[in-house]
């Protein structure tokens, strides 16, 4: 099979399955939120409301495209697009399993993964803060200005987080990571380092108790303020694939990948990693049914002044250790 | 900063994420309104209704006290002589126009209380939306009950009725409960009384 | 081969986008399209941690601290009144200087010999040029001085802008300045009045 062609097929299965689990993590959502406010969530769309995703597709496509008079029409267009881009754009290097040869399952593996999932996320800022600034008007802008600022400093400490694991396991490669914690988990050695990497992960998605871009109460919506329809889907399609996207993370650089636990090998590896995701994403919702948002100077101090120094000491300390006794 | 002890409190955070955690599994109160229905007192105020005599006559004889009692104005009353032929009620007079503007009704009740003949209740009915503001105005066509349904019959007793809309009566727990509330309130009285009265109607006979 | 061609046509476009755009925004955008592409010059050359790092530093946090920036000056049009227009005096002499200059490149190029090309195996390999473990051998070793010099730079830089702009004024200071501003701005004012 020619290269291009078996990208191709392993795209659109990708593709499929990704957008398939946004769907219906978004009903998971609204699902667990409602249990946890004593509603009963979405259920009058097909039994247990599981086709309330499709219902919404539809919906969402057949609205009205707004465009504020004073929006610059061109990055008004863009800017859904440049943040499902960069959403997607990640999935080309995750990889979700290994054969029992050793054979990767992923589109591309590719040396320095870990940076370059970092790379292409820290381009996410620009769909939103481009987004909001095109729309032309005061609460977008707003919220534009405050990821901007959020998402640059809470980066920082992710990054961080993430070089106590590069060093543990001595590779940036992704299934080299994963493969360095055939025996312990990072999340043991690394537990600082992993819980830095989960708080970050929330104020990179941008999700309560971080979210203060779309702050409901402050911001109306925060940058999406003026989007409808497809275009306001879009980013709702981002911010669901990067919140998959982060638990994917997670669970490759603390959580083993697809190494079972306690040699329970009879669950395949995929199977696992999918377990692992799900729970991270449950946690993601659980902590937005629970926390109050932050208010935004404690955000920033919160960021530069708790988790940057820890993180620092974490990645000093990782390094000294991993010195003496590697 | 006092609340600097709170934000970096992870003992804090735990304890709020336990309480969601068990939310979830508690009982939803959470009735979910189409397909099931809370269950009324039996004294909800809800539409109004005129009601018949068990021969079919209805029992307004458009003495207009519903009308002034109201203190929404809601109700319009507009009273005719029954001619010798074609007898409405079995009164003198009968009401020509009944209309009721359920937009303006306050559903206090003070018209059922004026009624002297019980021609006016209330009945536990109450769903009325509906998209035109001119469709709530009730004529007397659509208070007045269709004279082969259970015309004699109390509303809650009528078969296939109010009943139907609410949950049965006799589904309601607590005080109302048909075995041991419901012939104790204050409504219950009144429909058993209706009830007697009912029968010595049915036949004159057995009152004697 | 069509690759480096493609890409550098894009990137001289997106430059040139850059300072032409009316919107100092749509400069911003210009930029990311041109860094974007660099990166990707990168990665045909195998130096893809260099790529990488292309994105996470210029891309992901340098260009979002201008959108940052822009965002708060407002969306004017143009941020500056334009001066009058200096290049007809000058386009000569410039002309022939960049001219030169590009005859000296262009002969300068020619003239050396190039080394062979090192070993560039699939990107993505460990161990081939431009691989991170490669670069960060250079980095910590043959190229250290040069590494921590750069760092000392850069913490020079940091610490003048924290003094120069950090600097706080005690309240009699700040109460000294702002009358002297006070009294300048009334000064300008009868002058102009008597002007």
């Amino acid at each position: 099979m020619p290269l291009w062609l078996e990208v191709l097929i392993k795209s659109v299965i990708l593709l499929f399955v990704v957008v398939t689990s946004f769907a219906y993590a978004m009903l998971a959502e609204r699902k667990i939120l409602g249990w946890m406010q004593l509603r009963p969530g979405p259920n009058r769309v097909g039994p247990w409301g599981l086709l309330q995703p499709a219902a919404d597709a539809a919906k969402l496509i057949l609205k009205e495209d707004l465009m504020p008079e004073t929006a610059d029409p061109l990055l008004y267009k863009l800017a859904p697009f440049i943040s499902l881009l960069t959403a997607f754009g990640v999935y080309a290097i995750i990889p979700f399993g290994a054969s029992a040869s050793g054979q990767t399952w992923a589109i591309g593996n590719v040396n320095a993964g870990i940076l370059l999932i970092l790379a292409i996320g820290s381009l996410g800022v620009y769909g939103i803060c481009l987004g909001g600034w095109a729309s032309g008007s005061k609460y977008p802008l707003l919220g534009s200005v405050r990821s901007t600022a959020q998402m640059i400093s809470y980066e920082l400490a992710m990054s961080l987080s993430f070089v106590g694991v590069l060093v543990l396991a001595g590779t940036t490669s992704l299934d080299g990571i994963v493969n360095a914690q055939a025996r312990w988990w990072f999340v043991l050695p690394q537990f600082v380092g992993c819980i830095i990497y989960v708080i970050t992960a929330v104020a990179e998605t941008n999700r309560a108790p971080f979210d203060l871009v779309e702050a409901e109460t402050e911001l109306v919506a925060g940058f999406h303020t003026e989007y409808s329809g497809l275009r306001f889907g879009l980013f709702f399609i981002a911010e669901y694939v990067n919140m998959l996207t982060v638990s994917c993370i997670a669970t490759l650089l603390f959580f083993g990948g697809w190494n079972a636990p306690l040699h329970l090998t009879f669950i395949p590896g995929v199977a696992w990693f999918v377990i692992k995701v799900v729970c991270f994403m449950f946690f993601y919702m659980w902590l937005r049914a629970t926390l109050p948002r932050l208010r935004y100077d404690r955000l920033m101090a919160f960021g530069w002044k708790v988790l940057l120094p820890l993180a620092t000491l974490n990645l000093v300390v990782t390094a000294v250790v991993v010195a003496y006794t590697g | 900063m006092a609340s600097r002890k709170h934000l970096y409190n992870p003992g804090a955070i735990l304890k709020g994420l336990s309480i969601t955690f068990g939310f979830m599994f508690r009982k939803r109160p959470t009735i979910e309104y189409p397909s099931r229905k809370k269950q009324h007192s039996p004294r909800f105020h809800g539409l109004h209704e005129l009601r018949r005599y068990a021969d079919g006559k209805e029992r307004c004889i458009g003495c207009e006290l519903c009308s002034s009692v109201c203190p929404a104005n809601a109700i319009t009353v507009i009273g005719a002589e029954n001619s010798p032929d074609d007898r409405r009620s079995p009164g003198e007079r009968y009401a020509a126009r009944y209309e009721i503007d359920e937009l303006r009704c306050i559903f206090c009740g003070m018209c059922e209380e004026a009624c002297p003949t019980d021609a006016i209740v209330l009945t536990p009915r109450f769903e009325m939306a509906d998209y035109r503001r001119g469709s709530f105005i009730y004529d007397k066509d659509r208070l007045l009950v269709p004279p082969d349904a259970g015309v004699g019959m109390p509303p809650d007793d009528r078969p296939g009725g109010i009943p139907g809309d609410l949950g049965r009566v006799a589904e309601i727990k607590s005080t109302t409960d048909i075995d041991s509330g419901y012939g104790a309130t204050w409504r219950g009285e009144i429909l058993k009384n209706q009830h007697e009265g009912l029968a010595i109607l049915k036949n004159p006979e057995a009152d004697k | 081969m069509i690759a480096f061609w493609v890409l550098a046509a894009i990137l001289i476009a997106s430059a040139v986008w850059t300072i032409a755009a009316k919107k100092p925004v749509y400069s911003v955008v210009a930029l990311l399209l041109n860094f974007a592409t660099l990166a990707v010059l990168y990665v045909t050359l195998s130096a893809e941690f260099l790529a990488v790092i292309q994105i996470i530093v210029y891309s992901g946090a340098i260009l979002v601290l201008f959108v940052f920036v822009i965002a708060l000056l407002g969306s004017g049009v143009a941020p500056f009144p334009t001066g009058p227009n200096r290049l007809p005096k000058i386009w000569l002499p410039a002309g022939i200087f960049t001219l030169a200059a590009f005859g000296f490149l262009i002969y300068a190029v020619s003239t050396v010999k190039m080394a062979a090309a090192p070993a560039t195996g699939a990107v993505g390999n460990a161990d081939v040029f431009g691989s991170v473990a490669d670069f960060g051998k250079a980095l910590f070793t043959v190229q250290l001085l040069p590494f921590e010099a750069t760092g000392l730079v850069l913490m020079v830089a940091v610490i003048g802008v924290i003094t120069l702009g950090g600097e706080q004024m005690s309240d009699a200071e700040a109460q000294q300045s702002r009358m002297r501003a006070d009294r300048a701005v009334r000064e300008a004012i009868l002058r102009e009045g008597k002007g």
